[in-house]
């Protein structure tokens, strides 16, 4: 079988081929990881009693702190001899949480890679520029060795340098661009400003977006200013990296699910949603060998979809994720998510997708602010054009997401640019002990 | 006409932040930008900046190096005498042909002369000049503030 053909698999072969390896992975888990076969103790289970895809919604979850509580080799099912590569988060709250991978486990990344390429027809042709990060994110070298398998040309940018990035793309006729989505756009800015112009002097016809959520008019920006098809790409270190999910040409964002299995469940109560609702998404690896994931709590927030896509593949699809779990904001009790703010503001004209949220306490009320870097466009007009359009944003928080918030305009380039994922809220809340 | 008479105002967005307008200042000083004329319009959040100076271009990208949002608009210079009934001739004929001004602002010069700068509605634009032209007035042409 071709690796594309994966994709296209008959639903029954690919259940009974996800049944097998889910009872693999429950019982080397079961046997090699002492946490896991104490949770599964506790909670009476052992792992004969899978004997459905159905069973597995009675294992327990695996979370982040677990990872974090096993820092940092405690959740391998493999010796260290037999570990290959480690990955880490960066661990700005805490202990960071430390991914392993085998021989094996590397060549199931790339071949997951490669079919999120296939999305676009990427090919031996391609020069794919790849400005994720190199390092301990798995995002550079996730996207690197996937292109590389193609045996298109990968220029390892890695993050910073946006000029250099630029004149590298354009001097080597980059054809596919992999980074952040708020980078991407980053680069068109600056390279705008450069005087470039983006569809002429580029020959990017293609680009790999993750590892931050972004709004949908955010990806429209990005693939009409570079002129491109916008593939996002869906993953996270702990299960493999980027490589979980990729999105087709109709931009359904397809899980490679004969490698993970998705479920979406209700995040207060953990119980399973049906398809079509809303909750979070929960990822257990069928073929990963040093770090096996059941029920891993990914806190990201989407639907599963299983009606069939027009691009024909049949592993289901989810939604483009809405936010993760922990940006999500509650404000005065209504749920906020930085992608809903960032859709309302790429409607509007006037200001730049340039954006931070500050929440603050007044009183026992929470008070929220956007701030907003105006665009030079809109300076011709009278001070009223720039209050009218303080007002009107305002009014679109209100009616798109019911809350309540300060619209403050500020000046180009005074909020934090994004080299890499952006920083887009400020909780002044919990610094007076509010919460 | 326009090409004549229609004078580059930079426009500059300022927070209100202390120091804002020594920092557009100082920029302009160190590029040796002379103003020509100036005028800010504020709310209680924000201004903005508006400046007629010798060198345009070179303002507006001393201003955008330094970060700010700062973008060109043609406005049209009239000459008056500076004495009483000098302003309302102008906006008389302007507003008897139904054009809107949105901003207006003015300095007296040497020699018993006033220059008012007008921002009208592009669309305007031609038409104004044309009018003003016609019933008399004295139009600026705009190399006269440039060096």
């Amino acid at each position: 079988m071709s690796l594309k053909e994966k994709d296209y698999m008959p639903r029954e072969e690919l259940q009974s081929l996800q049944l097998k390896r889910l009872k693999e992975t429950v019982e080397r888990a079961y046997h090699l990881v002492p946490f896991y076969r104490k949770k599964f103790d506790e909670a009476g289970i052992k792992p004969s009693d899978v004997k459905s895809l159905e069973d597995l919604k009675r294992l327990p979850f695996t979370t982040k702190q677990d990872l974090r509580d096993n820092y940092p080799f405690g959740l391998f099912a493999v010796p260290l001899e037999q570990v290959v590569r480690i990955h880490s988060s960066s661990g700005t709250t805490g202990k960071p949480t430390v991914v392993g991978y085998t021989r094996h486990d590397l060549s199931v990344w790339t071949e997951v890679m490669v079919r999120t390429y296939l999305m676009a027809d990427v090919n031996e042709k391609d020069i794919v520029h790849n400005a994720y990060g190199y390092g301990l994110f798995t995002g550079g070298l996730g996207f690197h060795y996937g292109a590389e398998a193609i045996g298109a040309s990968v220029v390892p940018a890695s993050g910073g340098f946006t000029k250099r990035q630029l004149m590298l793309m354009k001097d080597f006729g980059a054809t596919v661009l992999c980074c952040t989505p708020s980078f991407a756009l980053h680069l068109a800015e600056v390279a705008k400003e450069e005087g470039y112009n983006l569809k002429e002097d580029f020959r990017l016809r293609a680009g790999f977006f993750g590892a931050e959520p972004a709004s949908k008019a955010l990806k429209e920006t990005v693939a009409e200013e570079w002129g491109i098809q916008y593939v996002e790409a869906y993953g996270l270190s702990e299960i493999i990296g980027p490589g979980v999910a990729a999105s087709c040409k109709h931009g359904n964002l397809h899980v490679f699910e004969d490698h993970f299995i998705p479920e979406v469940i209700d995040p207060e109560t953990g119980e399973v949603l049906p398809d079509g609702e809303e909750g979070e998404l929960v990822l257990t690896t069928l073929t990963k060998q040093a770090l096996p994931m059941i029920r891993y709590r990914t806190k990201d927030i989407t639907v599963i979809h299983r009606e069939p896509c027009p691009c024909g593949r049949t592993i289901l699809y989810i939604e483009s994720i809405k936010g993760r779990a922990d940006d999500m904001l509650i404000v005065n009790g209504v749920n906020v998510f930085p992608s809903q703010v960032e859709h309302v503001i790429a409607k509007v004209e006037g200001v730049t997708p340039n954006y931070v949220i500050v929440v603050d306490k007044k009183g026992v009320l929470d008070k929220l602010e956007v701030w907003v870097e105006v665009d030079e466009s809109i300076l011709k007009d009278g001070v009223g054009t720039l209050e009218r359009l303080q007002r009107k944003l305002e009014e679109e928080l209100l009616n798109n997401l019911y809350i309540n918030a300060k619209v403050k305009l500020v000046e180009p380039k005074t909020l934090e640019r994004s080299m890499g994922k952006a920083k887009r809220i400020v909780d002044r809340r919990q610094l007076e002990g509010g919460r | 006409m326009r090409g004549k008479f229609a004078v580059k105002q930079i426009s500059v967005f300022l927070e209100n932040r202390r120091g804002r307008l020594a920092d557009v200042a100082r920029a302009l000083s160190e590029a040796e930008v002379n103003i020509r004329a100036l005028f800010l319009a504020d709310s209680s959040e924000f201004g903005i900046l508006r400046l007629v100076v010798n060198n345009p271009e070179k303002a507006r990208a001393v201003l955008s190096a330094e970060g700010f949002a700062a973008s060109e608009t043609d406005v049209f210079a009239v000459e008056v005498e500076d004495r009483p009934g000098g302003f309302y001739k102008v906006v008389k004929t302007l507003s008897e042909n139904g054009i809107d001004v949105e901003y207006t602002y003015a300095f007296a010069g040497a020699s018993n002369r006033a220059i008012l700068f007008f921002k009208v509605p592009d669309s305007e634009f031609d038409r104004a000049l044309e009018l003003l032209s016609n019933e008399g007035h004295k139009l600026v042409e705009a190399a006269e503030f440039y060096t």
